[in-house]
């Protein structure tokens, strides 16, 4: 059964990605290159589909497994939640040596009782990992008697680490909202203006940004999913008007298969940088009105985004002094680099290189539209060879994830974290001022001038 | 004596205090200079570790993957751990290649010291790579077996048999004494204790040595895997030191290997914290060295003392509930105990020796819920970075110690041994209680001493698994 799931996912129609492979590259999946042994970096499905669903911050996540998988990593992303803290409860079966003699199916039994009983949130969410999947614990039936005999929805997660990558792991959690939660409940009442977003996790409160856009237009969101996200309204998404969605790698087959199956629209699109969050508001009005939603709603979401952009330029004029001429080296998977880098050159920065990795040819394309001939698109810097960019001062600041964190401070080079650790919200209008604000703290610092001097012992050498 | 309380019964731990055995295994391999941390198993196995400890040291920290997958698993595993280490062969160039397993791999069992003999006759081009074998599946125990596991692979695979080779029969070297260093020591305590040993004029071989790889300095050029730490040449002559202090009951497997090996004899000390344990190494380096304590650790001593005497006002009476693994935990709770805290409340992740000599009622193998209940009253909390949540929820204040640390800067650099170290810790813990000394005064129920209403025969008793 996880057998044809993953081939259904890996098949997804809607991935541009994967439509531009051969039918032999198709089949072989999207982590068929990652995995080098002894050259491979990133997460497993099953971190992945922690990452798309944990955020549903009512329900409990249990995880099925031996320490690692839980123990290792609980509570470690920031992903906020406005109310309820169950999904930062760090929940795992522990599996000993003697449970994987025995089976663990009856402690997974009995820990999905003692959860209800201790906790009693509006449903669990249950996720396979290597060890049992392996030992052949059959997740799905104990989800099902566990549903049954406690009168919870109990919801398989079944993408064990060694299946994939973490991004297919992201479309495993998605797949298992479609089979077992989305459509489950009708919502008290819809509104001609309901949508949902999908893929943003409301990482350092970045949902937060964009929300009250939503609410001066009359926009209501009906399921986040995940970001700050409850239960009983990811239950109800299925009667949204539109889809937007947000992290088009990661739930894209969610937002296909929401369109078969309810006739919802979708888009992608991006709320980092000021125009593509315009452009968001714009799509999202333009597909509410195609489906019947007052024609006003256009000419309000102009008149929004006029004032808000006026206002969002007007706050980031005064840094542009200090950041014109200065070059950046951007280097992040996916859609985030193409959003930023617009905001970046109307502040005068250079975008000397960035990374396109994860990255579609027409991405690829529009880079190369949006940088010039000069730059560089990176598919992967070694970090040796990052080193030495930054050492011989090709660029002024590193903007990347945690992983190339200590590349430029060892290098003595400042760095911007755009990672899902990261403790600043980047979101929206407000949140493109905000980086544009961190970036030139982290600019000029005064410690560079500082930890760039030489050693008294090196004085004059 | 205390009473272990394991849960046979349990099916679900809530906030786990424990990390996994593979990450301990990879931290101590990440003691080694010129070393290369490989985790066999599927590519989140070393992702979630890797995070972790990044977090926490704030360093990059070189550890691979074979990148099992579903079939791979199924199939055997060897050809991707001959592939990675050819991979890592080729592109880090590391000396010593730290090979731990993970529980996918355990489940499925693969003979892999046959298999690397079989790899190493392929690969002549590896002569000059040591492979050190770390069989660590992640369904036992926790960071600190996984730590104890790999050292004692590192003492079983890199230091030459006494009997075997005419190279471990040279003569001892008579200012050479080895260190194996338990996992609740910091970089920060490995410096300290390095500088107590020389100031008796002797010479440590740290095994590992965090205190040179992961302290946090800024090398001038990019190096692939780690950069300081023990080398193999001084792990290779650890058989002619006079004497191997131990620090940590999880480093006696280490240190029995060592002297079956070299015959080198060994001295074990649970941990090195407070007055007594570090009476007990001076009197033991003074032997060795045949040398006085010099004048600077006299004063400190001295130091020590008056510290225990200004701050045990502020500790004595007060509740204290405290997770951490076994040794961390006896450490800490035979300090606080010693000046006049009662321990209410002991949380820790393993079954282990130790645990009989916490000095509380009751340790129960359990998680950072079981602490969360017990610690209901208490004065102080102590436990990892995973206890912010808990302190917060139940208003009271936490002494962050163990791993993982990842809210706290410098958590390398945390000193609690030695004279100094201890004196140290006195006054943080001092000052935690002197800054909550009013909110639990007036209004408060007065103290509830556990003992108090506790009529059962206070005795150890067998703790499984």
């Amino acid at each position: 059964m996880l057998k044809q799931k993953l081939q259904d996912v890996l098949n997804e129609p809607a991935c541009a990605t994967n439509q531009a492979k051969s039918t032999q590259d198709r089949r072989k999946g999207c982590s068929a290159k990652a995995l080098v042994p002894g050259a491979a970096a990133g997460g497993c499905a099953f971190d992945g589909a922690k990452v798309a669903l944990q955020p549903i911050a009512d329900a409990a996540h249990l995880v099925h497994g031996p320490i690692a998988c839980e123990g290792n990593s609980w509570d470690s992303r920031h992903a906020a939640s406005s109310g309820p803290r169950l999904y930062r409860t760090g929940l795992t079966t522990d599996l000993q040596e003697l449970d994987i003699i025995h089976g663990g199916e009856k402690k997974l039994f009995r820990a999905i009782g003692d959860i209800i009983e201790r906790f009693d949130p509006p449903a669990i969410f249950v996720y396979q990992t290597c060890v049992p999947a392996l030992i052949g614990d059959d997740l799905v039936k104990v989800c099902g008697l566990a549903a049954a005999r406690f009168g919870k929805p109990v919801i398989p997660v079944n993408a064990p680490g060694f299946v994939g990558t973490k991004n297919l792991g992201n479309k495993l959690g998605g797949e298992a909202l479609l089979d077992y939660v989305i459509g489950t409940r009708e919502p008290e009442h819809t509104t001609p203006y309901d949508i949902n977003v999908l893929g943003e996790y409301n990482v350092a409160g970045e949902l937060w940004q964009v929300t009250p856009l939503f609410e001066r237009l009359g926009i209501r969101l009906l399921a986040s999913i995940t970001g700050d996200g409850r239960y009983h309204d990811v239950c109800c998404a299925h009667r949204a008007r539109v889809n937007m969605m947000v992290c088009a790698q990661a739930l894209i087959n969610l937002a296909r298969k929401m369109e078969e199956r309810w006739g919802i629209p979708y888009f992608e699109g991006s709320f980092y940088g000021i125009g593509d969050t315009s452009t968001a508001l714009r799509t999202i009005a333009r597909l509410l009105v195609e489906r019947d939603a007052p024609a006003d709603l256009l000419t309000r979401t102009e008149a929004l985004i006029a004032e808000e952009e006026a206002r969002a330029w007007t706050r980031l004029a005064r840094y542009r002094p200090v950041l014109a001429g200065k070059r950046v080296l951007l280097y992040t998977g996916g859609v985030k680099s193409w959003s930023v880098i617009s905001a970046l050159q109307e502040m005068g920065m250079i975008v000397i290189g960035t990374s396109v990795r994860k990255s579609t040819e027409t991405d690829k394309d529009r880079a190369r539209d949006l940088l010039g001939p000069d730059a560089r698109l990176f598919d992967q810097i070694p970090a040796r060879e990052m080193y030495r960019m930054l050492q011989d001062g090709e660029a002024d600041i590193l903007i990347s994830g945690g992983r190339t964190q200590f590349t430029a401070l060892k290098a003595r080079v400042p760095w911007l974290d755009i990672n899902q650790e990261r403790h600043h919200a980047y979101a929206g209008y407000d949140g493109m001022v905000e980086m544009v604000r961190q970036i030139h703290l982290e600019l000029t610092n005064p410690i560079w001038t500082q930890v760039r001097a030489p050693a008294p012992w090196e004085q004059g050498a | 004596m205390a009473e272990i309380i394991a849960h046979p019964r349990k099916a679900v731990a809530i906030n786990p205090l424990k990390t996994s055995a593979p990450l301990g295994a990879a931290l101590a391999f990440l003691g080694l200079d010129a070393c290369q941390p490989l985790f066999h198993g599927s590519q989140g196995c070393t992702a979630f570790a890797l995070v972790l400890m990044v977090r926490h040291f704030r360093e990059a920290i070189p550890l691979q993957t074979t990148a099992m997958t579903e079939i791979s698993t199924i199939l055997g595993g060897a050809d991707h751990i001959e592939q990675a280490i050819s991979n890592i062969h080729q592109r880090a160039r590391p000396r010593i290649i730290g090979l731990c397993t993970t529980g996918l791999t355990e489940t499925r069992g693969e003979d892999m010291i046959g298999d690397l003999k079989l790899m190493r006759a392929r690969h002549p081009e590896w002569h000059d790579l040591s492979v050190v074998f770390a069989p660590t599946p992640d369904y036992t125990g926790g960071l600190q077996e996984g730590w104890a596991t790999a050292v004692t692979a590192m003492v079983n695979t890199l230091v030459p048999d006494g009997e075997a080779t005419p190279a471990g029969c040279a003569p001892a070297v008579r200012d050479q004494i080895n260190l194996l260093a338990g996992s609740h020591l910091t970089p920060g305590d490995l410096e300290v204790l390095r500088e107590i040993v020389e100031s008796f004029g002797l010479t440590p071989i740290i095994l590992p040595d965090l205190s040179g790889s992961l302290d946090g300095h800024v090398p001038d050029r990019y190096i692939p895997h780690t950069l300081g730490g023990t080398r193999l040449e001084e792990i290779r002559a650890m058989g002619r030191s006079v004497h191997t202090l131990a620090v940590g009951e999880h480093m006696r497997g280490a240190a029995d290997a060592l002297t079956q090996r070299t015959g080198v004899p060994f001295t074990l000390f649970d941990h090195l914290v407070g007055l007594a344990a570090n009476d007990r190494l001076v009197a033991l380096l003074s032997d060795l060295s045949g040398r006085p304590a010099p004048p600077s650790l006299r004063r400190r001593r001295s130091q020590l003392v008056d510290a225990m005497l200004d701050g045990h006002f502020h500790f004595a009476g007060r509740q204290v509930a405290i997770a951490a693994e076994p040794d961390l935990l006896l450490a800490l709770s035979a300090l606080l105990a010693g000046l006049g805290c009662t321990i209410r409340t002991a949380v820790t992740s393993a079954a282990s020796p130790v645990l009989a000599h916490v000095p509380a009622g009751r340790v129960t193998i359990g998680d950072l819920d079981d602490l969360e209940t017990g610690a209901r009253g208490c004065d102080l909390l102590v436990t990892h970075a995973q206890g912010a949540e808990i302190a917060k929820r139940l208003g009271i204040p936490l002494f962050r110690a163990g791993f993982p640390l990842f809210d706290r800067l410098g958590a390398a650099h945390r000193v609690t041994v030695g004279y100094r170290g201890s004196r140290d810790l006195i006054f943080e813990i001092g000052n935690i209680f002197l800054d909550h000394r009013s909110e639990h005064a007036p209004g408060h129920p007065p103290l509830h001493h556990e003992e108090d209403d506790d009529d059962r025969t206070i005795g150890s008793q067998a703790a499984a698994g």
